[in-house]
Order: C-alpha cells, then structure tokens, then sequence
C-alpha cells in the first residue's frame, strides 16, 4: 500500500502533465460563454467517489445552459482531474485559474485537496466551491464551503443518539484529520453533557483488521458507536462485527462517511439497520429532489445513487449562477459578496442560503439503511443550522476573519 | 467482563491474523524459495481468489457456496499463475530485479482489469449463515469472551492448507523432485528431472494457494480491486521474518506477527501497534538477518 501509494500518483501526475501540454487549447474567449473549472478526481483512490460529484455538477451546468445561461452567457465547464492526489489538485487549480481562463472553480473532497488549493485561490484571488462535510476549523474568504460544518452533522447526531437515550459512545475512526478532529468535538460534547467516552481507536486508512478494536468494544459495552472510517475499511469494519456477533440490530452504529452510494458498494444488507447523519438524503420529500433524481437518473442511469455531496456540488452551480445575476458580474470578488448575501434557495434538500461565513444554512438529518441501500429519515433538526466552523467548545475564541 | 477475557480474545485473535497472514503469504514463500522470484503481483492472486468467490457465489448461492468457491478459485488462480509463469517468469529466470518489475506491472495490470470488469467500488461477498454467529462463554474466569466462527473456520483452512502442503513436501514424489531441485537444481537437471516443469508446478501451486486465501479472506474484508494491496505488505513482513523462502519460518513468523501486533493492541491504538511491530521486525532483523529460520539446503523441508 505505502509503496503503491507513492508510486502511482506519480506515474500518473507525469502521464496527465504529458496529456495536457500536448491538448491544451488555445485560450479562446468567445464573446457568448463563460468558463468555469471542475475539478474533481477522474482516476485514482477517490475516484468512485469524486466522479459522480463531477457528473452532477455538470448536469447544472447543462441544466443552466439549456435555459439560457448566465447574463445571457452559456457556461463551458472545463474538467480537471485531480487524480486523487493533492498536489495535483493544487497545480490543476493555477492552471485553471492562471491559464484557463475560469471565473471559478468547482471541485475538491478530501481535506487535504482542500488545504492544497486553499492557497492557490488566495494568490490568485479566485473562488473555490467546497462540497463535502469536513471537520470545520478553516474559514477562507476564497473557498465556499456548502458541505456541512461539524455542528451541522456531528453534533446534530449527537444530538439524536442523546435525545434517544443513549448514554455510553465509543468513536472509531480512520487514521487522518477529519476522524481525530470530528473525534476532539465528539469528545467535549459528550463531556459536557455528562455522559461517557467508553473508548476511541483508530485503524490506518485502508485498514481490514479491525480484530482488537472490536475485542475493545466487546469489553467497553458501549450503547452507540460513532464511526468516522473512510472507505474499504467500512467493509472490514461491519463485516468483523458481524462475525463477531455484533449486527447493527444489537450495536447500533452511526457512521459519517457512508451514503447511499458506498451502502450499495458494500452490499446493503452488510449495513442495514446502522444510521448515518448527512444533510441530504436521496429519498427526501419534496418536488425539488424529485426533479433533481429524476434528471440524474435519466443522464447517468435508472438505479444511479445520489449522495449528499453530490448535491452539494449541483446546488453550488446553482449558487453560483443567482450569485452572479444579483451582482452582474463574474469577478470573484463581487460574486462572493453577492452569495452570502442571496436569500434562501429552494434546493433538494430543502431550503439553504449562505452565511455570512461562506458556509451553508441547511438541515441535519438522520436516517436509518434499509435493505436496498436507501435512507430512511428518522430524525432531523428544529429548522436550519447556522454554520460554525470553530467550535466553541474545543476553538474558543477563535473566529472567521471575514464575519 | 474483566482483564482476561480481553487477554484470552487477543491471543485468539493474534492466532486469527497469523491465519489470514500464513495463507497470504505461503505462496509467496513457496516460489521464492525455489525460484528466487518475488511476485510483486502475489497480492493480485488474492484478489483474484476474491472475485472468484463472487463469481462462484452468484452460481452456487446458498450456505455450501463458500465451499465450493474454494477450489474454484485455486484452480483459477493456479491457472493464471501458469500463464505468468510462461510467459514471463521463465524468461527473466535469474534476472530478479527485472522479474520485481514485469511482476509489479502484472499487478497494475490485473488491478485496471479488476476495475474494468467488476467496477471501481468492489464486489458483495458474505459469509455464509452457518459462519455468521460467534461463541460466547457463558461463565467463568473467561465470561464474556467471543470467538467467531468465521475466524475459526478460516484457522481450520490455514492448519488444512500447511498440513496438505507439508505432507505433499515430504511424502510424495513431487515433493522428493521439488526438494531435489531446491537443493541443487545443476544436479537435479543432470539427474533427468525436468526442472522447468517442477519450477512451473510449484508457481502454480502457490497461486493457487493465493487464489483460495483470497477466498476466506474475503469473509472478512472487502474485495475490490485494490484488496490485495492491503495484504501484500504483511505477507512481505512475514517472509522477510520468517527467513526468505522458508515454509516453517512463514508459518512461526506470521504467528509472531499475529500474537505481538494482538497483544500489543491490549494497550495502543492500531497505527501505533503498527509502528511498533515495524520496530520490532526491524530489531529483529538486525540481531538474526537470516529470518527465524535460516535458509540452507533444505528449504522447503517443511
């Protein structure tokens, strides 16, 4: 793994340099269109799940263009592949911005393609749509982060697994900085609430032996586990639990990387029963969503899964879009003035405006696996939540600088 | 529940992870110890055993699926390691960095392959319902400890497959002709043994034996493309450790690895357990080079 790690991005990054000099076009302005960058991983470990954000941000593009674009402009989206790697991410974000010719960007999933990009926005005084749930402390006045802050998905689930009763919560998670630090929140949380840490371990990302972490939750006895792994360890994970005679029906499990899509990927029934907590759901009500899944389905496919940062990545374009027809313009600058201070949208999953801290107002909700891999909705919030990226409790003090 | 019965699980869990590591790693063993080939595409062949599972499950559903998918996938992934073998292995025979390279081009290969056939995001394999429950102990010093019949089984297959292995070793005549040319394959050749073949049989062998970990493994992990990945690292460390090429060294070797990494679980999280046991083979490599077992003639004398 280590050794496939380093040498592949590597291999790759040299192959997409070579591709790219030899096709990059020439830097054609046409009066009528506008472009705007996707950037998204097309090959490598994230791939599965980058792509399909990709697929729906350009199906708000198209959507867009087919009704007449924007100040009269049709959009021409320029895809970048990030590989998976966030050095490239960053190098295919100046070349976007630098080269292409692109009034914004789209793109980014993992934290560290984040931090990687973050200072290229910043140089280049351009604007980044993040989509993705991460774990908050960062507030960058060039990225707009609609995923959800950790008080608008950890914490709501916290809530639920409290007003449910639950008194003991052990955290598993993988071994990278969105587990520990959604983990640090989880901890202060449950402190201040008086109730019990009954254990936190960590498996390396990728890991499949998960034999004495659950050898630990067998001694702890916890109600509840909270799980921040990511990726094939989720097989493994549920899996060995099974074996060990632990199904979601005897300890729940409330994992926060798991949609609809990974559910599919792992088999449904492996994890029926065990709830996640996002902010959009593919079985949500409302006319919004219906139309959104029927569009998807019928580009990408009938049993096409949709997830929540997919429409994170489509209501983003969205955003963009009435951003740019209230200030008139597509300088970056005045853009992100104008898309904090749109009103509230009515998207797929449910009424959502920009805060003043460039994160979106939106619904936590909570949803139970069935045995065909959809979600369904057993909890959500009073309301919206105002987004935090600095939780009080464990970032006293510290605030974003453009609020 | 107290200390012990955490203790007790962790020896039998360090028991089941040597188990997962002795089968991913056999084969391994079996082909560098009389070919001096490292099959940098082994971990692939566990792969293959996966999908191979799936593939037997979705003809063979129901409870005796599993089992039929073991000689499935052994007999699939014995036969692809014969198409490596001729086609390539035998070629470079005594070049072994160029064989690390064209091996480790076979695994991106059958990897892209993987990806190409089955998707991306990996294949639904589950155990069977008569696996699918756990031992508890009811009372006692040990009350509370849980043993899962999965593991159980898979332990049963790992002590099946080195007993077979041994006795095909030591007491039949492909054996004696597998010793004979891992002893001095000059003399094994001018004796009227046809070596490429003994060299071709026991590659094949050791895929095969790859092919069927990978099955049971599979009832404890995911089986994507890039599974084999996962368990490619350890059975390197195993082999490394356990003295290169060397059947009984692999087996003791896997089984320290197991029972230190378990044990040292009791008290650290799993990535420090990891760095730990990478010091601790470090160390030991340093005092005894040569493995827990040292290479002479005799090297598959299991």
């Amino acid at each position: 793994m280590v050794m496939r790690g380093m040498y592949k991005p590597a291999g790759l990054a040299a192959l997409l340099l070579a591709a790219t000099s030899l096709s990059a076009p020439a830097p054609a302005w046409a009066a009528d269109t506008v472009k705007v960058g996707v950037l998204q991983s097309l090959t490598g470990t994230m791939a599965i799940s980058e792509v399909t954000v990709k697929n729906a941000e350009i199906l708000a593009i198209e959507e867009i263009n087919a009704g007449g674009g924007v100040l009269g402009k049709k959009i021409e989206p320029v895809v970048e592949d990030g590989a998976s790697d966030p050095a490239i991410f960053a190098q295919k974000a100046t070349k976007l911005v630098q080269d292409g010719g692109v009034v914004t960007v789209f793109g980014g999933w993992t934290s560290a393609s984040r931090k990687a990009m973050l200072p290229v926005f910043q140089k280049l005084k351009s604007l980044l749509w993040y989509s993705v749930q991460f774990e908050g402390n960062e507030c960058s006045p060039n990225i707009m982060y609609s995923g959800a802050q950790p008080n608008q998905q950890i914490l709501p689930a916290l809530q639920w697994a409290v007003e449910k009763g639950y008194k003991s919560y052990f955290l598993i998670g993988s071994d990278y900085v969105f587990p520990r630090t959604a983990n640090l929140i989880l901890k202060k949380h449950i402190d201040a609430d008086k109730l019990k840490v009954a254990g936190e371990e960590y498996v390396p990302l990728g890991g499949t032996d998960f034999s004495a972490v659950i050898a630990k939750v067998q001694a702890a006895k916890p109600d509840i586990i909270f799980s921040t792994l990511n990726g094939d360890s989720n097989v493994s994970f549920f899996k060995q639990m099974a074996a060990a005679g632990l199904p979601s029906a005897k300890l729940p499990v409330m994992s926060f990387s798991i949609g609809e899509q990974e559910a599919v990927a792992m088999g449904p029934s492996l994890v029926e029963g065990s709830y996640a907590a996002w902010n959009y759901f593919q079985s949500l009500d409302g006319a919004a969503n219906k139309k959104f899944v029927a569009a998807y389905q019928a580009k990408f496919g009938a049993g096409a899964a949709v997830t929540d940062p997919m429409v994170h990545g489509y209501v983003d374009v969205y955003a963009w879009k009435a951003a740019v027809e209230k200030t008139g313009s597509f300088d970056p600058e005045k853009v992100r003035a104008a898309a904090v201070a749109l009103d509230y949208l009515d998207t797929a999953m449910g009424k959502v405006k920009f805060a003043a801290n460039q994160s979106l107002v939106q619904t936590g909700y909570i949803g139970q696996l069935d045995p065909t891999g959809q979600f369904k909705i057993i909890w959500q919030s009073k309301g919206t939540i105002d987004p935090d990226p600095y939780d009080p409790l464990v970032f006293p003090g510290k605030k974003c600088p453009a609020s | 529940m107290g200390e012990w019965p955490l203790i007790a699980g962790q020896v039998f869990n360090g028991f089941s992870v040597a188990s997962l590591y002795v089968l991913a790693a056999l084969g391994l063993a079996l082909s560098f110890g009389l070919m001096r080939v490292i099959n940098m595409a082994h971990g692939e062949m566990l792969m293959l055993g996966g999908y191979l599972a799936y593939l037997t499950l979705q003809v063979v559903p129901g409870p005796l699926g599993i089992l039929a998918a073991m000689p499935v996938a052994f007999l699939g992934a014995a036969a692809v390691g014969a198409v490596l073998e001729t086609t390539l292995i035998k070629r470079l025979s005594a070049r072994p960095l160029d064989t690390l390279l064209a091996t480790w081009g076979v695994s991106l290969i059958l990897q892209q392959a993987a990806r190409n056939i089955f998707g991306a995001i990996g294949v639904d394999v589950r155990a069977p319902q008569w696996l699918n429950h756990a031992y508890t102990v009811q009372s006692g010093l040990l009350e509370g400890l849980t043993i899962p019949a999965t593991r159980l089984f898979i332990l049963a297959v790992a002590f099946a497959v080195m007993g077979a292995l041994s006795l095909l070793l030591a007491r039949t005549r492909i054996g004696l002709l597998v010793r004979a040319v891992n002893q001095d394959r000059g003399m094994a050749a001018a004796a009227g043994i046809n070596v490429r073949a003994v060299d071709l049989s026991v590659f094949c062998l050791g895929t095969g034996i790859a092919g069927l970990a990978g099955v049971v493994l599979a009832l404890l992990g995911p089986v994507t493309p890039n599974v084999g990945q996962s368990y490619v690292v350890p059975a390197f460390l195993v082999v490394v450790l356990g003295g290169l090429g060397s059947l009984k060294g692999t087996a003791i070797a896997s089984l320290i690895v197991g029972l230190f990494s378990a044990l040292v679980q009791i008290l650290v999280d799993v990535s420090l357990a990891q760095v730990l046991l990478l010091l601790f083979v470090i160390g030991f490599i340093q005092f005894r080079p040569q493995g827990v077992v040292a290479v002479r003639s005799r090297v598959l004398d299991a």
